[in-house]
C-alpha cells in the first residue's frame, strides 16, 4: 500500500483523491492551505451576495473525508523535495510519499501599476479574497472592476448586488472579445449596461490614485474615475511557487505530458497550475476551467490505480452567466471571422436570446454558442463529433434544446 | 416606498392583533337558549352564568365562566340522575343474597323519577345478573364501577355537557355573544387588518418589478427575515400560536371570525365557522404571495404557469367550490383533497354524509376513491408527483407561494435524509392502519381492533397528525425549517405517491452532460433539502421519493444543468452518466 499525497485541495486535487480512494486502499493525504474542506471555489460570488452562505459552497458534508479514508491537512507545503520525495509544510512537518499529485490552482495576474498594494484594491480567487471582499466593500459607493474577463463580471455583479455604482474597464473594444464573436460580445455589451453597470471599452489604467486606500484610478484616454474600491480582475495565472526551484519542469505552469506527468518520476500535475506540452487536438495547452480540473482528476486517478490514461477532454465546453444572461459554448467558435468557416447566428425579438452555429467547409458543425438559452451537452458534443451538417441541425433544433418546460421552442423564438 | 409597504403590512398585523382585544361579549338569557337547544340545559347554565349575564366580558373571562358553569352544571346533573347511596347499599345486598335480576332491578328502580336510571342500569349492568358475590367490598366494587361508567357515557353526555358539546359551546357561545367594531364594522375593520396588509405585500412584490427580470436572491441568507434571525422568529412565533388557536382554542377568535361573516353570508348564505376564516386567510396568501412568486419568477415560464396552477386550484376548488356545493344543499366536497392526506375521508360520519346526499354524494365518493386510488398512481407515473405537490395541493400551494421565501431553510445533510424516511413513511404507515381500522368499525359495528379503540386512534391522528404537524410545524416552522416541513416530513399521500415517483414514473430532472460547477444553488434552494448537487456533479439524474417537482433547482442554475422532464421510463436513473 502506497501512500499518495494530492497537494492542493480545489476540484481537480479533490476529484483525483475521490476517484483514487474508489479504487484502491492507498492511503490518501490532501492538503491545502487555504481552506480544510473543499469548497466550490466558482460559488464565492454566491456567498458575498448572499444566496448561500459559505458552508453551502461545500459539495461534502464534513463527515465524508473520514468516512472514506481521506487525510485532509491544513497547512502550506513550503518545501518539495523530490529527490527524497518528502515535503515539508510550514509547521516544519515533513512529509513522505510514494506518489505526489500537485494540483496548485492559479494565481490572479497582479496589475503591474504602483498603488496596487493600497488598501481596497484586490482580486477574487481565495477565500480569502472573499473575506477580504466583505470588508474592503464596506462603506464603498464607486468601485472600479479592471479586466474584461469572466471573474471580472462576477465581481462586478457582486458588488452592484449592494448597491455600489461599478464602472468595468475592459482593455478590448468590446467585452470579452477575445473569446466571443462580435455578435455575442455585444449582447453582453448591451446586457452588462442594462443592469446599471458604467463599462468603459477600449480602455486601460494608467495611474492608481490614493493615500493608505484606492481613492480613484485614471485611465489612458486621462478621465479619472473616483472609486473607493478596486478590483483587478485581469486574468490568471498558474501556480507554480512551489515548484520553481525544484526539478520539475515548468513553462508558464507545470509541464505535463498527455499522462499529466511531470518530468520527475511518480510526479503528477492537475487542473490550472498544468501547461500541457502536447494538448489534445481542439484543446490550448492550459484551459484553467473547472471541468477540465475535474477531468485531469478523474483521468490521473486512473493512471495512479494502475491503469495509464491519457487525458482525453472530449469536446471543447464551457459556459457562464453574465448577470442574468446565460452562456454556453461547445466546440470551435472562432471570435473572428476565420477562412474556412462560417456560421449561422440568430437571435429572438428582443435581442436577447442568441443561437449560433458555427460549420466549416463541408458544411459539418464544429462549434457551437448560446446567449440566454440552454442547450444539451450531450446533445451538442454528438452533432460536433459526427460532424452533423447545418441543414440537419436546423431541422432537428429540438435535439439540443435544453431549456425549461413551456419556454417557447428554438426552432421558432429564434428569427 | 418600501417603508410605505412596510408600514402598511405593520400596521394590518397590529390592527388584526388588536381586535380581539378591543371585542367583547354580552350573554343574554336568549342568547343561551339560542346556543343550547336543550331547554333543560339551558336553564342549568343560565343560573351558572347570571353573573356575566348582560355585561360585556373579555373572551377570556367568558371562557372561564363557562367551564364553571358546566362543571357545576355537570356536578348537579350528575347528582340527579346517577345512583343514589340507598340505591347503591340496596343493590349490593341484592348482590350479596344473589338476587340481581331485571325484576328486582326494575321493582327497585321502579317510578318516574328513576326511568333513566333503570335504562341505564340494565344496559351497564346486566351482566351482573344472577353473579355470586360474597364480599361487600367485591360488589359494591364492581357498583361503582358500572355507576361511574354509566356518569361517563350515558349521563353526561345525553343530559349534561361532555368534552366534544364543550368545545363546540364555548365557541357557538363566543361568536353569539360578541360585540364590539368586529361586529357592527366587519367590513372596514378587514380593510385595516387584512386588506392593509395585502396591499402592503402586493406592493412589496411590485417593488420586484425595479430589478431586471431574473434569480435575485440577494441578501436572503441576510435578511431578518428569511435567515432564521429576528423577523423570521417573530413570524414563525405569529404562526405556531395562530394555528394552536384555531385548532385548540377557537373560542377565543370569534372576533376575528366576526369579520369574514358578510363574506361568508354573501357566499354560502350563512354566518362563517373558524375554518371558514381560515380557508379565507389561506387562500388570500396563496393568491397574494402568488402574484409575488409570479414577479419574482417572471422570467420562468414553468414557474409561472405552476403557481397560476395552484392559485387556481386553492381559489376554486378548495375554497369556494365547497362552500357552493353547501348552499346548494350538498355535502361540502374538495375535489382535489385526496385519501390519506384527507385522512378523514373514510370516517363514518364522512361516508355517511355522502351516502345520504343522493347522486352526487355517491359521485363524490367515486371520485375520491378512484383519485386515491387510480388517479393518483396514473398521474404519478406520467409526470410525478408535482402533478399534485407542486401544482394542485393546497399544503403544497402555501408552501409554493407563502413559503416561497424560506425555502432555502431546509436541511440537506444525510441526516436530515434519514430522519425524514422514517417520519413520513411512519406517517403513511399509521394512515393506512388508522383508515382501516375505522372501515373495520365502520362495516362490523365494533369499535376494537386488537385491543385498540378506532375513534382513540383517530383523534389521536386527528390532533397529532392532522392538527399539530400538518398545521402548527408545518407552516409554523416555515421560517426554521423551510416551507415544506410537512411535505417532507410528514404528508401520507406525499410518501405514497414518492414510491411510484421513485420506482416507477417517467418523471426526472435530467442533468446536462458535465456542465455542473458544483456551486449549490439548486442543493441550497431545494425546498426538500434535496442534495440536488450531489447527483448533478456525478452526471447523475436526479431521482428522489421527495422531489416535488418545483422547478426551482432549475430556475437557479446558473449554468443551466438541470431539467425538469418527463421521459421514457426505462434508463432514467442515467447510470452511465456523462462524468465518470
Ligand atoms: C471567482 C471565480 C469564479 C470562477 N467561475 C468559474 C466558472 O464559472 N466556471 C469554470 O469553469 N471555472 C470557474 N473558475 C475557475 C475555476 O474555479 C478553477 O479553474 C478551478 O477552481 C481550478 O481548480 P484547481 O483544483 O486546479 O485549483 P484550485 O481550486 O485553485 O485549488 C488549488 C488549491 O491548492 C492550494 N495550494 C496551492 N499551493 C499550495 C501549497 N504550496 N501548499 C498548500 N496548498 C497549496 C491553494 O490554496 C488552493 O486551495 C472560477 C474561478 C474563480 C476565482
Ligand atoms: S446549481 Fe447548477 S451548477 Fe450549481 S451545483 Fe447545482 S446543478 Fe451544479
Amino acid at each position: 500500500m502506497g501512500k499518495i499525497v494530492i497537494i492542493g485541495n480545489g476540484i481537480a486535487g479533490i476529484t483525483a483523491a475521490r476517484h483514487i480512494r474508489k479504487m484502491s486502499d492507498d492511503a490518501i493525504v490532501v492538503i491545502s492551505a487555504e481552506s480544510k474542506y473543499f469548497f466550490s471555489r466558482t460559488a464565492l460570488m454566491y456567498v458575498f451576495m448572499g444566496h448561500m452562505k459559505f458552508e453551502h459552497t461545500q459539495p461534502y458534508e464534513n463527515w465524508f473525508w473520514k468516512k472514506n479514508k481521506i487525510q485532509l491537512i491544513e497547512s502550506q507545503v513550503t518545501h518539495l523535495n523530490t529527490a527524497n520525495k518528502q515535503l515539508t509544510l510550514r509547521s516544519g512537518e515533513v512529509i513522505p510519499y510514494h506518489k505526489l499529485v500537485l494540483a496548485l490552482g492559479s494565481k490572479p495576474r497582479p496589475l503591474p501599476l504602483v498603488g496596487a498594494e493600497l488598501a481596497g484594491v484586490q482580486s477574487l480567487y481565495t477565500k480569502q479574497d472573499l473575506h477580504l471582499m466583505e470588508q474592503n466593500s464596506q462603506g464603498v459607493q464607486q468601485a472600479v472592476v479592471v479586466g474584461g474577463g469572466l471573474i471580472g463580471i462576477e465581481m462586478a455583479e457582486m458588488l452592484h448586488s449592494r448597491d455600489i455604482h461599478v464602472t468595468l474597464v475592459v482593455r478590448e473594444d468590446s467585452y470579452w472579445n477575445i473569446v466571443l464573436p462580435k455578435e455575442e460580445s455585444e449582447m453582453v455589451n448591451r446586457h452588462i449596461r442594462s443592469r446599471g453597470v458604467t463599462l468603459r471599452l477600449g480602455r486601460t489604467v494608467q495611474q492608481i490614485k490614493g493615500q493608505e486606500r484606492v481613492e480613484g484610478i485614471a485611465l489612458d484616454d486621462g478621465t479619472d474615475l473616483p472609486c473607493q474600491f478596486l478590483g483587478i480582475t485581469i486574468g490568471v495565472m498558474p501556480n507554480t511557487g512551489l515548484v520553481e526551484n525544484s526539478e520539475i519542469d515548468t513553462h508558464h505552469g507545470i509541464l505535463v505530458d498527455e499522462y499529466l506527468q511531470t518530468n520527475v518520476p511518480d510526479v503528477y500535475a492537475i487542473g490550472d497550475c498544468v501547461e500541457l506540452r502536447n494538448p489534445p487536438p481542439g484543446h490550448r495547452a492550459m484551459e484553467p476551467v473547472w471541468y477540465t480540473g475535474r477531468i485531469m482528476g478523474e483521468t490521473v486517478a486512473q493512471t495512479l490505480c494502475g491503469k495509464p490514461t491519457a487525458y482525453a477532454p472530449g469536446i471543447w465546453f464551457n459556459s457562464a452567466k453574465f448577470f442574468d444572461l446565460e452562456y454556453q459554448t461547445y466546440g470551435f467558435v472562432p471570435p473572428t471571422p476565420r477562412e474556412g468557416y462560417d456560421s449561422y447566428y440568430r437571435e429572438d425579438r428582443k435581442n436577447e436570446r442568441a443561437l449560433r452555429l458555427t460549420y466549416d467547409t463541408n458544411n459539418n458543425i464544429v462549434g457551437i454558442n448560446s446567449l440566454g438559452l440552454r442547450l444539451n451537452h450531450q446533445a451538442c458534443e454528438r452533432w460536433i463529433s459526427m460532424g452533423k451538417t447545418l441543414e440537419y441541425a436546423l431541422a432537428h433544433l429540438e435535439e439540443i434544446d435544453f431549456d425549461p418546460e413551456f419556454y417557447p421552442k428554438l426552432n421558432r423564438s429564434l428569427v | 416606498m418600501q417603508r410605505v409597504y412596510t408600514f402598511l403590512i405593520i400596521a394590518g398585523f397590529a390592527v388584526f392583533l388588536v381586535i380581539p382585544l378591543v371585542s367583547f361579549h354580552l350573554l343574554s338569557p336568549n342568547t343561551i337558549r339560542d346556543v343550547v337547544a336543550d331547554p333543560a340545559r339551558a336553564s342549568l347554565l343560565e343560573k351558572e352564568l347570571r353573573s356575566i349575564m348582560g355585561k360585556e366580558v373579555s373572551s377570556i373571562t367568558l371562557q372561564r365562566q363557562l367551564g364553571n358553569a358546566f362543571a357545576i352544571a355537570n356536578e348537579a346533573i350528575v347528582n340527579r340522575y346517577s345512583l343514589t347511596g340507598q340505591q347503591v347499599d340496596q343493590l349490593v345486598n341484592l348482590m350479596l343474597a344473589n338476587r340481581l335480576n331485571q325484576a328486582t332491578v326494575d321493582s327497585l328502580l321502579a317510578g318516574p323519577d328513576n326511568e333513566f336510571r333503570k335504562t341505564a342500569f340494565s344496559n351497564y349492568a346486566n351482566w351482573l345478573y344472577g353473579r355470586a358475590y360474597t364480599r361487600d367490598e367485591a360488589a359494591r366494587e364492581a357498583l361503582l364501577t358500572i355507576s361511574g361508567n354509566i356518569n361517563n357515557y350515558e349521563v353526561i353526555p345525553k343530559l349534561g355537557f361532555d368534552r366534544y358539546k364543550k368545545k363546540s359551546l364555548q365557541y357557538s357561545f363566543a361568536k353569539a355573544s360578541l360585540t364590539g367594531p368586529a361586529v357592527t364594522h366587519p367590513w372596514m375593520l378587514m380593510f385595516f387588518s387584512f386588506g392593509l396588509v395585502i396591499v402592503g405585500a402586493i406592493g412589496f412584490s411590485l417593488q420586484l418589478l425595479k430589478e431586471p427580470p431574473g434569480i435575485k436572491n440577494n441578501d436572503t441568507f441576510r435578511h431578518p427575515a428569511t435567515s432564521r434571525k429576528w423577523l423570521g422568529i417573530i413570524i414563525g412565533t405569529f404562526l405556531i400560536l395562530f394555528y394552536i388557536v384555531l385548532y385548540f382554542y377557537p373560542e377565543l377568535m370569534t372576533s376575528w371570525v366576526a369579520l369574514v361573516d358578510p363574506i361568508s353570508f354573501w357566499l354560502k348564505g350563512s354566518e362563517a365557522g373558524h375554518f371558514f376564516l381560515y380557508g379565507f386567510l389561506y387562500t388570500i396568501s396563496v393568491v397574494v404571495m402568488g402574484v409575488r412568486m409570479i414577479i419574482k419568477y417572471r422570467h420562468n415560464r414553468y414557474q409561472i404557469v405552476r403557481t397560476l396552477s395552484v392559485m387556481f386550484f386553492q381559489t376554486t376548488l378548495a375554497f369556494i367550490l365547497p362552500e357552493i356545493l353547501v348552499r346548494l344543499n350538498q355535502p361540502y366536497f374538495d375535489f382535489k383533497n385526496i385519501w390519506p392526506l384527507d385522512y378523514d375521508f373514510f370516517f363514518d360520519f364522512e361516508l355517511n354524509k355522502l351516502i345520504a346526499s343522493g347522486q352526487m354524494g355517491v359521485f363524490m365518493l367515486v371520485w375520491g376513491i378512484a383519485l386515491a386510488l387510480i388517479g393518483v398512481p396514473v398521474f404519478t407515473y406520467f409526470y410525478g408527483k408535482r402533478w399534485y405537490c407542486s401544482w394542485v395541493c393546497g399544503c403544497g400551494g402555501l408552501a409554493e407561494t407563502l413559503g416561497d421565501p424560506f425555502r432555502h431553510l431546509s436541511d440537506k445533510s444525510l441526516r436530515a435524509w434519514k430522519i425524514e424516511q422514517g417520519s413520513i413513511y411512519t406517517v403513511m404507515v399509521f394512515a393506512v392502519v388508522m383508515t382501516m381500522g375505522v372501515l373495520y368499525t365502520y362495516f362490523t359495528g365494533s369499535a376494537t381492533v386488537v385491543g385498540f379503540n378506532t375513534y382513540t386512534v383517530r383523534e389521536v391522528y386527528g390532533a397529532f397528525i392532522g392538527a399539530v404537524f400538518a398545521g402548527v410545524v408545518g407552516t409554523g416552522f416555515y421560517p426554521f425549517m423551510g416551507n415544506r416541513v410537512w411535505c417532507r416530513f410528514g404528508c401520507p399521500l406525499a410518501a405514497y405517491m414518492g414510491i411510484i415517483q421513485r420506482f416507477k414514473s417517467r418523471f426526472r430532472i435530467t442533468t446536462n452532460g458535465g456542465q455542473c460547477i458544483s456551486c449549490g444553488n439548486c442543493s441550497t434552494y431545494c425546498e426538500m433539502g434535496i442534495d440536488v448537487r450531489a447527483y448533478a456533479q456525478k452526471g447523475e439524474n436526479i431521482i428522489r421519493a421527495s422531489c416535488v417537482g418545483c422547478g426551482i433547482c432549475a430556475a437557479v442554475c446558473p449554468r443551466g444543468v438541470l431539467k425538469l422532464e418527463n421521459g421514457p421510463a426505462r434508463d432514467r436513473f442515467n447510470p452511465n452518466g456523462f462524468i465518470k
